[in-house]
């Protein structure tokens, strides 16, 4: 019997919760197919995960827990997926767009021939068709797309553009066991090691994003003796970034972004860029202090629901963007946000 | 070593884009530009053929905008170039992309190493690129940050990818296609010796008829360009004392229920 996959992406045996998202789309078009929702988990504690699948709304899953899985490599990953596709012929592949999502699907769909959406967002799914929107020209533009021909489609979708469904917790899968594809010694790649960046909240799942920009170097506090010059700046704003920008992202519950210009000067690591050649996203809330909002800046965050500028040049183009604007001394202003949302928000 | 890098031309970063009464996708009269994520492909194309004595060959799969990038990477040092162009890859998608990519790369012969920029921001996407490794059959390591080591005799390949959750040390056997990131390195500008002999190339032009391929029948494809929904334009000044201006904001965000 046909169905609608839905890859539930895991990290260190957890489900990411941008899966839920997925599997929100996805029900979706099972729905449209008439076909049973099937979530696909791989890797460590893949049965938990299944469980917790069932819960927002897999009725069946597949899955496998296999020493070739632990570490996510999408060659043994997508050899999994591809045979279940060829065997199974589902309607539809989903996905989370992350980096993971995107390359296993694309993977799997090249090795079926089959079509694929990548990053859509919005899905309309009428008369056993499937439309979506995508953003185009460094999100500049969106473009319309239909899919045509193929036993199956893929589907990636952007995170945090797809609710998930409240779990219910009474509701459970019928779950089937699957073997590997690939054994180990049929593999070509292998993860020496890994190393989390600490502290960091994901930036695309994250609902709230505080950013530094080169205004993080108007530090007032003075940069330790015998510490001048550029690295002065360099040293005043990481200390802005640890103590200004972090404990006001960590009260939201947030993740800590930056500009190009305070990446390229080494005020902190690239992970954290936000924009054309760092990471797009499209937080609830995305506080932008002491950043003039260059169109490089803009590719990543013009999505944002809510934009707050805080600079202390009234003319920086971020104001253009933003719907509140304070402008004057972050360094002022970020640590009195800081005490008061602590208050409000009881914490 | 023999390296291939793929790039394409997109309009420049500040180039106003919208979609113009007939539904094309315009952006006035400003200028083409490497694809900004290719720079670092490129750069690291360069790096690596000539630290092993090699050669790096780039191609593009598109219409005669791309000679644009193409002329840029000869002038910043790559060895040749190519142009993939054939009336049915018109609009094509990363599946039909990809079979051409994986065909242009068996033409030039044996390659060891591939190079994709993370992705490429006209049609916002990454996918041609793992599926260009799919089509060849090579390892495929996306989000590279840094290559550690190549082995070209041993055929190994040591590199650093930066994930959402941190950095990983994988090792992988070659031909390898990667994706890379802008903490790759710093690319070159081209120098006026490179402009010059670029300016003068003659770029073949590869049919997929020349590749001897055909394109797959499925496909995703774009029905229609749309400009953005307008912007709220809805903007609050907060003024006051830095204390003021935190309540005040902090008062509209529980408002709005963000918070």
């Amino acid at each position: 019997m046909s169905a609608v996959y839905v890859w539930i992406e895991t990290f260190q045996g957890k489900a990411i919760p941008a899966a839920w998202e997925a599997l929100s789309a996805g029900k979706q078009v099972a729905d449209q197919f008439g076909v049973p929702l099937t979530a696909l988990v791989f890797g460590a504690n893949a049965a938990a995960v299944a469980a917790e699948a069932a819960t927002y709304g897999a009725s069946q899953a597949l899955v496998s827990d296999d020493a070739t899985l632990k570490d996510f490599r999408v060659e043994a990953y997508a050899a999994l997926l591809t045979k279940l596709v060829k065997d199974n012929a589902p309607k539809a592949v989903l996905a989370v767009a992350s980096s993971r999502g995107r390359e296993l699907l694309a993977a799997s769909a090249a090795d079926t021939d089959s079509p694929l959406l990548g990053d859509i967002l919005s899905l309309s799914a009428e008369g056993g068709s499937v439309t979506a929107e995508r953003a185009v020209y460094a999100g500049k533009v969106l473009s319309e797309n239909a899919i045509t021909g193929g036993a199956t489609m893929f589907i990636t979708v952007r995170s945090r553009t797809f609710k998930a469904a409240t779990p219910n917790a009474a509701a459970s899968a019928e779950v089937t066991t699957v073997a590997p594809a690939l054994s180990e010694d049929q593999l070509t790649t292998k993860v020496e090691s890994f190393e989390a960046e600490v502290g960091t909240v994901n930036l695309s799942d994250a609902a709230i994003i505080v950013s530094g920009g080169r205004g993080m170097a108007n530090n007032p506090k003075d940069a330790p003796a015998g510490v001048s010059g550029d690295a002065a700046a360099v040293w005043k704003a990481k200390d802005g970034f640890d103590n200004v920008i972090k404990p006001l992202a960590d009260v939201l519950g947030g993740a800590v972004g930056a500009s190009r210009a305070a990446v390229d000067a080494g005020y902190i690591s690239y992970a954290h860029q936000v924009g054309q050649t760092g990471k797009v996203v499209a937080p609830d809330v995305y506080i932008a202090a002491g950043i003039s909002g260059a169109i490089q800046h803009q590719a990543g965050m013009r999505s944002s629901k809510i934009i707050v500028a805080i600079n202390k040049d009234a003319e920086s183009p971020i104001f253009k963007m933003a719907r509140y604007g304070l402008v004057g001394d972050l360094y002022a202003i970020l640590p009195a946000i800081t005490a008061e949302a602590k208050k409000r928000l009881d914490k | 070593m023999h390296v291939v890098v793929f790039t394409r031309s997109t309009p420049d970063t500040a180039a106003k884009v919208e979609v113009d009464g007939s539904g094309k996708v315009t952006w006035g009269d400003a200028a083409l530009v490497v694809n900004p994520w290719d720079e670092y492909a490129l750069e690291e194309g360069i790096v690596q053929s000539k630290a092993s004595g090699g050669k790096a060959t780039v191609i593009a799969i598109g219409g005669e905008l791309h000679n644009e990038a193409l002329k840029h990477s000869l002038a910043m040092g790559l060895d040749e170039a190519a142009r993939v162009w054939d009336a049915a890859l018109e609009g094509a998608d990363s599946l039909a992309y990809a079979t051409a990519a994986a065909a242009a790369v068996k033409k030039v012969g044996a390659v060891d190493l591939v190079i994709f920029g993370r992705e490429s921001i006209d049609v916002g996407t990454d996918q041609h690129a793992y599926q260009t490794a799919r089509k060849l059959g090579y390892t495929l390591l996306s989000y590279v940050s840094k290559i550690i080591s190549i082995d070209p005799s041993a055929q190994t390949i040591k590199v650093e990818r930066a994930l959402e959750e941190g950095k990983q040390v994988v090792t992988a056997k070659l031909p390898a296609v990667i994706t890379v990131l802008k903490d790759i390195n710093e690319p070159r500008y081209p120098s006026f010796i490179g402009i010059r002999k670029a300016s003068k190339a003659v770029i073949p032009e590869w049919s997929l008829a020349d590749l001897g391929v055909t394109l797959p029948t499925v496909n995703a494809k774009v029905t229609k360009f749309k400009n953005l929904p307008p912007r709220d334009t809805r903007f609050e000044l907060i003024d006051g004392t830095p204390e003021e201006q935190a309540k005040k904001l902090v008062d509209r965000l529980l408002e709005e229920k963000v918070l």
